[in-house]
């Protein structure tokens, strides 16, 4: 196929059912999608990519504009378009109780795809997608990571000339990530044109093309490389800090010059607002080695939105300091001894031990399947533990757990609180649950809307909140009872670079205030915040430790400055190949 | 703890009414219902037609005929001119009982001859033709015996007690009050739970210091209430609109309600607590409250039927409660007879709670 | 490959979209359940569990006189079957099973009732008591004390050596199910209900599920057609229908002893006319809501409480007042409630079954036309 212009939009608006005169889902977009690259769609929560993705598959009707997609009409010619376009929803659009094979046999039957074509087809897709020993597997019970790429062969039968990608890396480890990333750029170069939409701009950075958009708007179409090239000399590094590197942090995003910073490993990384020389009189006495670094996508995303958040969190004044009981042990408020659990034959938590001092922020990381959530939900008090002791300050989750529970405060991944109720509902509801009741609870609850900022939304159902508020909601209502601990479950899990931020100076005033933080993600930018991290694989802990010396732990001259997701995918190889080595099998 | 308990009963019901769809749902189908039934579900038999082959031009004949026409019973009398006329009435059901008048009738009742009447009754709709049967046999004797002059030695004097009019509704309302309540308390304890497990926020509740036990009361309350608003919406609906008499005490049918409402409540938890997803509960809750309205004694006698179900009524709490409260409004129950039956349910609760509770403390442990 | 493809409606699309419906209806349990277990379930119940029959029911006799006429009415009700019966000497003894509903009535033979009776001049009186809180076992009860007395009337007078040959006797005689028994058109009415369950409750929930679980939105992304997706829908149900009828009738006949006299093939016609409307509106209702719950909740008021109170199975339409009666009108079920009773009991007879059927066939095309129109190939809409 040639190379050419695959999608072409003009003065696209659109507005949902319900929403105001004033409001757009999108407003007066254009956009060019070319054959043969990957076109990245990038932007916060509510920017309009989903909106995008469907008008270019036909699924709606656009108020206004022009659209036309590999040269047809998405509305008037929507079968033809159908044949000629895949397009992959958040959800993957899989038939859990269909298997992997009877998935691939229905969208070839829908799209036409028979006979010998149909079988050339599934064998080169078995292979790209390396499902084969799973084709009898109900698709339920594939692993997210499969799950994904079982989406992506249904999506790619029948051979589309565009295909359209929305947000397929969220849930999905960065293996999984890795492998699915390799298989659309293999599609792009065989002149396929590919719309990837995500939240990250670190996947958006990959790609060929750009597409930024923000509240409905698109604010940068072009090369990626070309944004990235604005912001040169401007992203520093601060090395070797001496004392807390979260005080350092805030110390620095409170500067005038410097619009954005995050905390990679033991250095934090900032980027200065234009044409602004690092500040080394502010920061130098406590960071005596502050090094330009490659500029990011993401650092141009801010630069572009205005600039980060200042790095405060006016949590910080409510929290009184943490006091631990004189008998609990500060180097273990969290402690796993020896935990395993099995499901049936399974292990999935295979004797694991760990400790979490206090004011920590202890990461568990892992590839999907490979048990972090089962030792995180036994941490949490949500499972039982088949055999080992599982600990948070001093108490036994098996024998008081109500006790224990009073001593933490969990978020969930999935946003999972009362979407028919109230912001404030649902924070006095929680000081309630939490044994507040009276003018402490009033207190506290008009406490965390301003702490929060959500006074705004007091009345608003939880449900109809934008993701940032949601995930402040959320983190309030953890919070209520100013625990000791606090576990969260994949926190930030597609939410966008400001979003992530905003949430992280909250964490880290808690952990100022000595609150012990255990997390897990699938993000590499959020393992960089954690001050140690557990890698969870096939059930065992195969490393513990600082982000900075696992990324020591596999460098080599070939790879002198290990990024912490090669850190992560290396640490995973050596295991197997430890494995294979000691003649197990695979 | 009992702080943390209302918080978690205020906020099941901030829930139910957060939106007026919501309150909708449990409201519309309790009215619809409320005015649809006390009409529709009755056994009575009114406006019947009949086909009469009347072979006798005698005036006895005409007056008997007359009589029937006459009577509530029936409305449309079908006059057909051959047997094969009468049958084809019946086939088509343009009659649900069909007469035939011979043609010495009035002759032989002046003469002081018994005579016989041929009625033709159909079978598909065997409760009602036996309904219409038995009045037209009841008016064709009285006719009978006035014109007869006979005098029998004895009759039969019969009084209906609690209901001397046998007005249907009298009947429908208690045991409606009993019927839709269940609907309501069934969903909103079964379903609640379900979708707090498919959303997440049952998680949420479990790594709070609220065991499971505390947050089964968190969802029974609620249950419970709407169970016991509904039942109160109805009972009022019966004395003030339909003009059923009440003839208990007003306490008495509260307690029966709210043991009754414990119950269904522990039946409800009970199916959420096996049900992976809303759809599950949903069908669990088809798939107990079917068979238990079936089995209550409300469409037939609980005694008419099999031995092995004769024993699920006796522990299903509907039965109970629908006696219970026939026998507050109708009958005028004293502790007597309230104490037993009250005690039925409040077993079943006992059970049905306690195995809840097992299963969702074993699950909160797993 | 060609690209003509997309052109009209597509039997190879039909066919694998109505295999992948079929194997999520095998491989969800809870599906099963409605469509096998539950009509099982439903026609034992309703066969045994209502018996219109009152044939088993307890009485109360109370001798207050002790006379020989009392004692001769109690042996004849002692000789008289199905009646439970329990002899009291006065009413107090039997006023807490009475009112507990324990018993059903009471007869009563005064104490002043020999000596009326013996006074010839017609005033002796038996007094039936009824539980009035069950208009329906009332009546019965008080037919079943009129058998009584009339039975003691001929022993007394067969006693006496005279004829009591009522003046006019009224000679019932059954047109269809001559043993009159309840079951015989209850169970095919309960069919109805049973077929009402899988035609709209199950498939209310189908449409929703794919909107919730995000499968609509994939599907609709690929070439399907309307057509296609609606047929894909609705004909696995209907197969599961047909299956479940097979399975009801013969429980009805084999196990349940129902007669059925009609042909399978007119069995068949109503069958698919009805599915047609019971499919309809819930594929109706799913389209509408999109959401499992509200498609059940929806369904479980407009289909299946209708089906049970407003279709003639257990309450006679024409008792109802008018606009009851009018409301049954738009209700499928009267009609194949109609069709069945006669089916089964009667046989094929044009005359119900062309009306009836000819008003399933328009309620069919109304409920499937709605559907259609109401079915978007977009997600706005």
């Amino acid at each position: 196929m040639a190379a050419g212009l695959a999608v072409s939009i003009r003065g696209l608006t659109h507005r949902y059912a319900g929403q105001g005169a004033e409001e757009h889902a999108l407003d007066d977009v254009a956009l060019s999608i070319d054959r043969g690259v990957i076109t990245g769609l990038a932007g916060p929560d509510g920017a309009g990519k989903t909106t995008l993705m469907r008008l270019m598959a036909g699924l709606l009707k656009p108020v206004s504009g022009e659209i036309e997609v590999l040269g047809l009409d998405p509305l008037r010619a929507a079968s033809e378009l159908h044949l000629r376009v895949g397009y992959m929803p958040q959800k993957f659009g899989l038939y859990e109780d269909l298997t992997v094979m009877e998935n691939l046999v229905l969208y070839a039957d829908l799209r036409g795809v028979t006979g010998a074509a149909r079988q050339a087809q599934f064998e080169r897709l078995l292979d790209f997608t390396d499902l084969h020993r799973f084709t009898g597997r109900l698709a339920g019970k594939l692993s997210g990571g499969m799950k994904q790429k079982l989406g992506l062969a249904c999506t790619l039968v029948g051979q589309p000339e565009l295909l359209l990608l929305d947000e397929p890396g969220v849930g999905v480890d960065p293996i999984s990530r890795r492998e699915l990333w390799r298989m659309v750029q293999a599609l792009a170069a065989e002149g396929m044109a590919v719309v990837w939409a995500t939240a990250y701009l670190e996947e958006a950075e990959r790609c060929d093309a750009l597409c930024l958009m923000n509240a409905g708007r698109v604010i940068f179409a072009g090369p990626p490389g070309e944004q990235i090239a604005r912001m040169r000399g401007r992203s520093v590094l601060a090395c070797d800090i001496r004392g807390n590197r979260r005080h350092f942090l805030r110390r620095a995003l409170g500067l005038p010059g410097v619009i954005d910073g995050v905390i990679q490993g033991d250095a934090v990384r900032l980027v200065l607002a234009e044409g602004q020389a690092p500040p080394m009189a502010e920061l130098g006495e406590d960071a005596p080695r502050i090094v330009p670094v490659e500029p990011r996508l993401e650092d141009a995303f801010i630069d572009l939105v205005g600039g980060g958040p200042d790095g405060r969190s006016a949590l910080a004044g409510t929290l009184a300091e943490v006091a631990l009981p004189a008998h609990i042990d500060p180097e273990a408020v969290i402690r796993a001894h020896d935990l395993t659990r099995r499901f049936g034959d399974f292990v999935a938590t295979d004797h694991v031990s760990f400790s979490v001092r206090r004011g920590e922020i202890f990461g568990l990381l892992g590839p999907n399947g490979a048990g972090k959530s089962t030792t995180f939900r036994m941490m949490c008090g949500l499972l039982a533990p088949t055999s080992g002791e599982a600990q948070v300050m001093g108490i036994d989750l098996k024998h008081s757990a109500p006790a224990a529970r009073q001593k933490l405060g969990y978020m969930a991944q999935k946003f999972s609180l009362y979407g028919n109720l109230g912001v404030e509902r649902n924070l006095r509801f929680f000081a309630g649950i939490y044994g507040l009741s009276g003018r402490s609870r009033d207190r506290k609850v008009a406490q965390m809307l301003e702490s929060f900022e959500l006074d705004h939304y007091r009345g608003t159902q939880a449900a109809e909140l934008p993701l940032g508020f949601k995930q402040r909601l959320s983190l309030a209502c953890a919070l209520m009872h100013e625990p000791p601990l606090l576990f969260l479950d994949e926190p930030t899990s597609g939410v966008d670079p400001v979003t992530r931020r905003e949430f992280w100076s909250h964490i880290n005033a808690l952990v100022d205030r000595g609150v012990t933080v255990m997390v897990t993600t699938h993000f590499m930018d959020e393992a960089e915040y954690c001050d140690r991290i557990g890698l969870v694989y096939r059930g065992r802990l195969i490393a513990v430790g600082p982000p900075d010396d696992l990324k020591r732990q596999v460098a080599d001259a070939a790879l002198p400055d290990p990024t912490f997701e090669d850190a992560f995918i290396r640490l995973i190889e050596r295991d197997d190949a430890a494995r294979a080595a000691a003649g197990g099998a695979p | 703890m009992w702080r943390r308990i209302l918080t978690l009963i205020a906020k099941e019901l901030a829930q139910l009414l957060s939106s007026r769809r919501n309150v909708a749902m449990l409201m519309m189908p309790l009215l619809v219902q409320l005015v649809v039934f006390p009409f529709a579900t009755t056994l009575e038999v009114r406006n019947a037609a009949v086909a009469i082959l009347n072979e006798d031009p005698g005036a006895e004949a005409v007056e008997l005929v007359n009589r029937i026409a006459a009577a509530s019973a029936f409305g449309t009398l079908h006059p057909v001119h051959s047997e094969a006329e009468l049958e084809q009435a019946i086939d088509a059901q343009k009659a649900l009982l069909g007469l035939r008048i011979p043609p010495d009738f009035s002759r032989k009742l002046l003469e002081g001859t018994p005579v016989t009447v041929q009625a033709l009754i159909d079978g598909r709709k065997s409760n009602a033709a036996q309904i219409a049967f038995s009045y037209i046999r009841d008016i064709t004797s009285t006719f009978a015996d006035e014109r007869a002059g006979q005098v029998l030695p004895a009759r039969i004097e019969r009084r209906n007690l609690y209901n001397p009019n046998l007005d249907y509704k009298w009947f429908v309302l208690p045991s409606l009050v009993a019927i839709i309540s269940t609907i309501g308390c069934l969903l909103v304890t079964a379903l609640s739970l379900a979708r707090e497990r498919e959303e997440g926020t049952y998680d949420q509740l479990l790594v709070t210091p609220l065991t499971p036990g505390y947050i089964m009361v968190g969802k029974a309350v609620p249950g419970i209430l709407v169970a016991m608003t509904q039942a109160s919406v109805i009972a009022a609906a019966a004395v003030f609109l339909y003009g059923v008499p009440f003839t208990g005490q007003l306490w008495m049918l509260l307690l029966a309600m709210f043991a009754y409402a414990l119950a269904l409540s522990g039946v409800g938890l009970l199916i959420s607590a096996i049900s992976a997803s809303q759809q599950q509960a949903f069908l669990g809750v088809f798939c107990f409250m079917v068979p238990s309205v079936v089995l209550s004694g409300y469409l037939a006698p609980v005694e008419n039927m099999p031995a092995a179900l004769q024993l699920l009524s006796a522990v299903n709490p509907l039965t109970h409660f629908i006696a219970l409260s026939k026998g507050i409004f109708l009958k005028g129950f004293g502790l007597a007879e309230v104490v037993p039956a009250v005690s039925a349910l409040f077993a079943i609760a006992a059970v049905t709670l306690f195995v809840a509770h097992r299963v969702f403390d074993r699950q909160a442990r797993s | 490959m060609t690209r003509t493809l997309h052109e009209g409606f597509s039997l190879r699309r039909l066919r694998a979209l109505c295999i992948k419906e079929t194997k999520q209806i095998l491989r969800d349990p809870s599906s099963l359940l409605i469509a096998v277990v539950l009509p099982v379930v439903l026609l034992f119940i309703f066969g045994f569990g209502i018996s219109l029959d009152t044939n088993r029911l307890s009485l109360g006799i109370v001798l207050e006189d002790q006379g020989a006429e009392a004692q001769r009415f109690a042996a004849v009700a002692a000789g008289s079957p199905y009646i439970h019966l329990r002899f009291a000497r006065t009413r107090a003894e039997l006023a807490t099973p009475m009112a507990e509903g324990a018993l059903r009535g009471l007869i009563v033979i005064p104490q002043d009732f020999g000596a009326r009776l013996a006074a010839g001049d017609g005033s002796a009186r038996i007094q039936v008591l009824t539980d009035g809180s069950e208009p329906n076992t009332a009546n019965f009860v008080a037919s079943y004390a009129q058998g009584l007395f009339e039975s003691w009337l001929h022993a007394r007078a067969d006693a006496r050596g005279v004829s009591a040959d009522p003046p006019v006797s009224l000679e019932p005689r059954y047109w269809f199910n001559p043993s009159t028994e309840s079951r015989n058109f209850l169970i095919p009415g309960s069919i109805a209900v049973v077929m009402t369950i899988i035609g709209a409750l199950l498939t209310s929930l189908v449409v929703a599920r794919e909107w919730e679980r995000g499968t609509m939105e994939a599907l609709l992304a690929t070439p399907v057609r309307r057509g296609e997706l609606l047929l894909s829908k609705a004909l696995p149900y209907y197969g599961l229908g047909l299956i479940a009828m097979a399975v009801c009738v013969v429980i009805a006949v084999v196990l349940m002893h129902v007669p059925l006299r009609g042909s399978i093939a007119m069995l068949f016609v109503a069958t698919s006319l009805f599915l047609g409307s019971a499919l309809g509106l819930g594929l109706l209702l799913s389209t509408l809501t999109r959401n499992q719950f509200n498609a059940a909740l929806a369904a479980l008021n407009a289909a299946f409480l209708p089906a049970v109170m407003l279709s003639g199975l257990i309450f006679e339409i024409s008792s109802m007042p008018a606009f009851v009666q009018a409301v049954t009108l738009i209700v499928p079920a009267r009609y194949f409630v109609t069709v069945m009773q006669t089916l089964f009991q009667a046989g094929d007879i044009a005359a119900i079954l062309l009306p009836n059927l000819l008003f399933l066939l328009v309620s069919a095309l109304f409920w499937l036309g709605l559907t259609a129109r109401r079915t978007r190939m977009r997600l706005d809409g």
